[in-house]
Parts: C-alpha cells; structure tokens; sequence
C-alpha cells in the first residue's frame, strides 16, 4: 500500500449480518451458523424489500401492454438488466440474456452454439466442474459426435496447467471452465486459460456461480466468450440467472426456445425472430427475480466486493488454521488460491453423520458430493463436508463449527 | 433433542463393529444396494434353507446410520422365512417413516435402537437401504440384483 493511500475502514460484518433477517433465526433451539452460501446465500433485507416493492406496486407483464403498469415494469425489468451489464462491465444490454440460473445458461450454451458442433471437434473441461458444466456438454457431444476432454487435477485440487496446454488443440472449439470450484474452493487462473483458448481460436465459456459474489468481474477484461451465474448466490432471489455472450457469438447462434417475447413476427409459413437479447428470453420472464437481482448486486457494491473478498478470505485463513488443529480432519483442496470454501472429512466420521450431528449443533453444512461426483472420485471419498462463507459470516460461525466438530468427535470417539 | 437419540449406543457400537461383515461365497442370491446422494453401497449375501435365511452377511461403505442398520438386520433376520422378513421389514418402514409423536410399533427388538432416525427425514434412506437390498436379494433368487435409492 503506498502512503498516500487511504487504509480501509474496518469491515463491520455485525453490521452486515443484522441486514439478513434469515440470520437471526434459531435452529433446534441453537444459534444458527450459516455455512452453506456455496449453495445458495441468503438474502438481505434490501433484496426482500425491493421484490416486495415490485409485486405490490410495480407488476404487470413486460414487453406488451400500453398500459402505464405494463410499461413500468419492463422499465424495472429493463433497469436491471442494464445493472448486470455495469456489475459485469458488458459492452451492451444486447449481450445479457435472463435465465433460470447458472445451469440453464449453460444448456442454452450447449444447446444452442452446440448446434455447430461437428463430429470429431472437442469440447475441454476441467476435471472440478460442477455436474452443471459436464452433464449439457456430455449431452451436446451425444448429439453431435464431438469429444468432451477433461483437464487433470492433482493431489491439492488445483488445474493441471501443463496438461491443459496440450490438451489444446485446433479440434478444440470450446473451453468451458469453472472460475472457483464449488467443492474445493480452487481459484484457477483463467486469464491463463482464457488467453491460451483464444489464441489457440477455441472460444471459453467461463462458469462463474461461485465467483460473482466474491470477487470482481469484468467480462471484457477476462475476453472470455460466455460468462454463466446465478442470481441465488449473489444474495438475490432463486430461479434467476445470467448468460452474459460476445455479442459477435450470440449474433451467430439460433434461438434456443421458441415462444412468445423471442419473436417479432409470426405466420404459419415464416417467422422471424427478436433483436438480442429478447431471440434468447422466449416466454414471459421472472420480473420480480430480475428486479431482485439487481437489488442484491446495488447492495453487494454498497458493502464493496473487495472489502467483502478481504473478509471472506480473513475467514478462510482462520478457520483453515482452526480446522486443521481438528485430529482425524482432513481439508479436501489446498490450492494456493483459494475460495471461502472449505471441504473436509473426519476420519472417524462420515460425512453424512457429520452434517447430522452439526445440524443439531445449529450449524448448516452441506454434506454431499457437491454435484461434483468426479471430484469425489478422484479424492477417494464418497462425499465430503463443506463450509463456505460469505459477507455476513464471522468467526462466530466458524467457532460454533469448531465447537461441534469436537461434539462429533465425543459421539463417535 | 439430543443427538443420543439418533446416535444411541447400539447404533455406535454395530457401525464401530459391524455384525456379519463380509461375503458369503458362495450364496444363494445377493444383491447390491446403492444411495447415490450420499455414495453409501452396501452388498448383501444370502444363504437360504427353503425359505428360511441361514446366514447373511453384509460388505460396504456408509455412513454411521446405514452400517449399524444393515448389522441390525443380518442379525434379526436370520432364522427368519420370508412371510417374517416380510412382517418385520413392514415394522421397520412404520417405524422410520412415523410421526414422531407416535408410538415405536411393536416387535422390532434391538431394531428399535433406530427408531430416533425418525426425528431426521433427511437420514431415512440410509437406515432402510439395506431393507430396500434385502427385498431385491429374495426377488431375484438365484442371481444377483442391484437396487438404487434414487
Ligand atoms: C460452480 C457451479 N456451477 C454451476 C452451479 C449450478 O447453479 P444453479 O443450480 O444455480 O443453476 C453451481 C451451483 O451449485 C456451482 O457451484
């Protein structure tokens, strides 16, 4: 830090927490400690309050009536996608597509774009995706006669980089690759990636559900071509998404969905679809989840992405160390750079045993394969548990976790 | 609610020392059974007299409640014919999928140590896997059957 420079504030995470109503809630009579925003995060009461505001004074459907209602909700409507495409750094609306979700944009991806696919081209993923970036791919391959690859990972859950380079080839039209793992919690190096890709002329999907909520994203800055999220890990509502494309790409892909919205006219012998990004949004839209969206992402920028990444990643060095002293515990995923996620077994524990009994403890874990089955295999374990932080986690909750860690050792030492 | 009564000592003790563990070889029917969610597997072999089950032994991989349940089983069904097995498997369902609120049926003996998995609808599948297998080993006598929890 030069001198010149104004220290930061010190980040009030009290503060933070007493905007998430969800928190003060009590489990089986404990204190509850919210460990799973990996899964989804909760929302704070701005979020709440802004989809409230909206269905009571704002709905009607979009894009179609003349009426003063219909028309201030495709404005609500229309103001967030614009809020995504500054959150994103976009170049154009045109380029930010609504969907249902992180997996859904994918599968418009691989359904879609896929359609260009040829019998021998290859499609590279990593070897840490969520089932969401294998399973659309697997299925678009089946279609088409292309080859899914698969990047290594080694022994600390991080991308081999080596072999991802030779894995890159001209057969390769796609790399589609998570920015943070969801089971191990990797960063891996997609400027590397990325920069590889487009040199080698592969376009790079980047699957960023773990990332937009704890770091900052720039699409033009990463040059990627596809950029997927959810909206229900942002803090905002479920059953929202983004597909942010390049619109030189999205321009060369035909409609996914037919119906209403993606249309501009119809006949029995001929229609013609939408200017983007409307060619992609068929049938009516989840308004309120966009107005939610938007507010989630106003209210992650008032606390500061960087100030929250600093946080969370003050909370994975103390609880790392806290975990780590555990006897028997194991952390699954040592990456240097790493995430607020942190997997783990216990020796003398399983897994599932596991989140039982920290549930009793008020303590929410997710305990599973984390959609990621072949991470699981390849670390030998049926599942893992997994704590994951975010900006209204404290040390509270890590302690809590501490404290029922031992009680699971008591039950079953 | 206290974790004791889900986690009981019968329960701690069969998934720490597992009754029957291991394969009968040979067998007269087997089968493996499989709870995707949570990559617990067990596999089951089976000796039979007529209808009657002589020996059983179970091998696998899970969790506390899934262990300690198929131990719990290979020890209550032996000597038992199916019409029996078939009855106390009954008892067994009631038991783990019943309100809280309710009674223990009846008749379950050691088996009833599992009756606090009821208070955690999240864990049912892993304490009736091995019931679901068991079924699967007597409907496909003579071979071998695979069954998913999913
Ligand atoms: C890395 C990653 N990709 C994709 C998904 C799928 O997101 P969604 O279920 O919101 O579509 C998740 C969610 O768990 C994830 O963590």
């Amino acid at each position: 830090m030069s001198l010149t420079e104004q220290p930061l504030p010190v980040y009030d995470v009290e503060r933070v927490r007493r905007d998430f109503p969800i928190l003060a809630t009590t489990v089986r009579g404990k204190r509850l400690a919210f460990l799973d925003t990996a899964a989804s995060s909760q929302r704070p009461a701005p979020v709440i309050e802004a989809i409230v505001h909206y269905e009571r004074h704002l709905h009607a459907n979009v894009h179609r009536g003349v009426y003063e209602l219909s028309q201030k909700a495709t404005d609500a409507f229309e103001a967030a996608r614009e809020r995504v495409r500054g959150f994103l750094n976009a170049r154009s609306t045109r380029e930010v597509i609504f969907t249902r979700g992180t997996t859904e944009s994918i599968n418009l991806v691989a359904q879609s774009w896929g359609r260009s696919l040829r019998p021998g081209d290859e499609i590279l993923i990593s070897w840490m995706e969520h089932h969401a970036n294998i399973v659309p791919w697997q299925m678009a391959c089946e279609r088409s006669g292309a080859v899914l690859r698969v990047i290594p990972i080694d022994r600390r859950g991080e991308l081999d980089l080596a072999a991802f380079h030779r894995l890159l080839s001209p057969k390769t039209r796609l790399v589609a690759i998570t920015q943070i793992s969801n089971s191990l919690g990797t960063v891996v190096p997609i400027d590397e990636i990325i920069t590889a890709a487009r040199r080698n002329g592969s376009l790079v999907l980047v699957d960023g559900a773990q990332a937009v909520a704890h770091q900052r994203v720039d699409v033009q800055a990463l040059d990627c071509d596809f950029y997927a999220f959810s909206s229900h890990k942002l803090y905002g509502p479920t059953g929202m998404g983004v597909l942010w494309a390049r619109e030189s790409v999205l321009a060369g892909m035909p409609p996914w969905q037919g119906g209403g919205d993606m249309i501009r006219t119809v006949s029995f012998e001929k229609t013609t679809y939408n200017e983007l990004p409307y060619r992609f949004e068929a049938g009516t839209p989840n308004i309120s989840g966009a107005v939610g969206l938007a507010a989630a992402i106003d209210y992650l920028e008032s606390l500061g992405i960087d100030r929250v990444h600093a946080h969370e990643q003050a909370l994975l060095r103390y609880a790392t160390d806290a975990l780590r002293a555990i006897p028997g515990l194991q952390i699954i995923g040592e990456a240097a750079n790493k995430a607020g996620v942190i997997s783990f077994t216990l020796e003398q524990v399983h897994p599932h045993d596991l989140g039982t009994i920290l549930d009793t403890e008020g303590v929410a874990v997710r305990a599973g394969h984390h959609c990621a089955m072949p991470v699981m295999d390849f670390f030998g374990v049926p599942a893992t548990a997994r704590a994951s932080f975010g900006c209204y986690t404290n040390r509270e909750d890590v302690d809590q976790l501490i404290g029922a860690l031992h009680r699971a050792l008591e039950v079953f030492g | 609610m206290d974790l004791k009564d889900l986690y009981r000592d019968v329960i701690l003790d069969h998934n720490k020392n597992p009754r029957n563990f291991g394969k009968l070889e040979p067998c007269d029917t087997s089968a493996d059974g499989h709870n995707p969610l949570c990559g617990d597997r067990l596999t089951l072999t089976l000796r039979l007299e007529g209808d009657t089950v002589s020996d059983v032994r179970f091998e696998g991989k899970g969790c506390a409640i899934s262990t300690a349940s198929a131990s719990l089983m290979t020890e209550a069904i032996k000597g038992l014919d199916e019409r029996a097995i078939t009855a106390l498997s009954d008892v067994v369902h009631r038991t783990l999928t019943s309100s809280t609120e309710a009674a223990v049926p009846e008749g379950l003996g050691k088996l009833a140590a599992l009756s606090g998995v009821r208070e955690y609808p999240a864990r049912v599948k892993c304490a009736s896997l091995c019931w679901h297998t068991l079924a699967a080993a007597l409907a496909h006598r003579g071979g071998s059957a695979a069954v998913s929890t999913e």
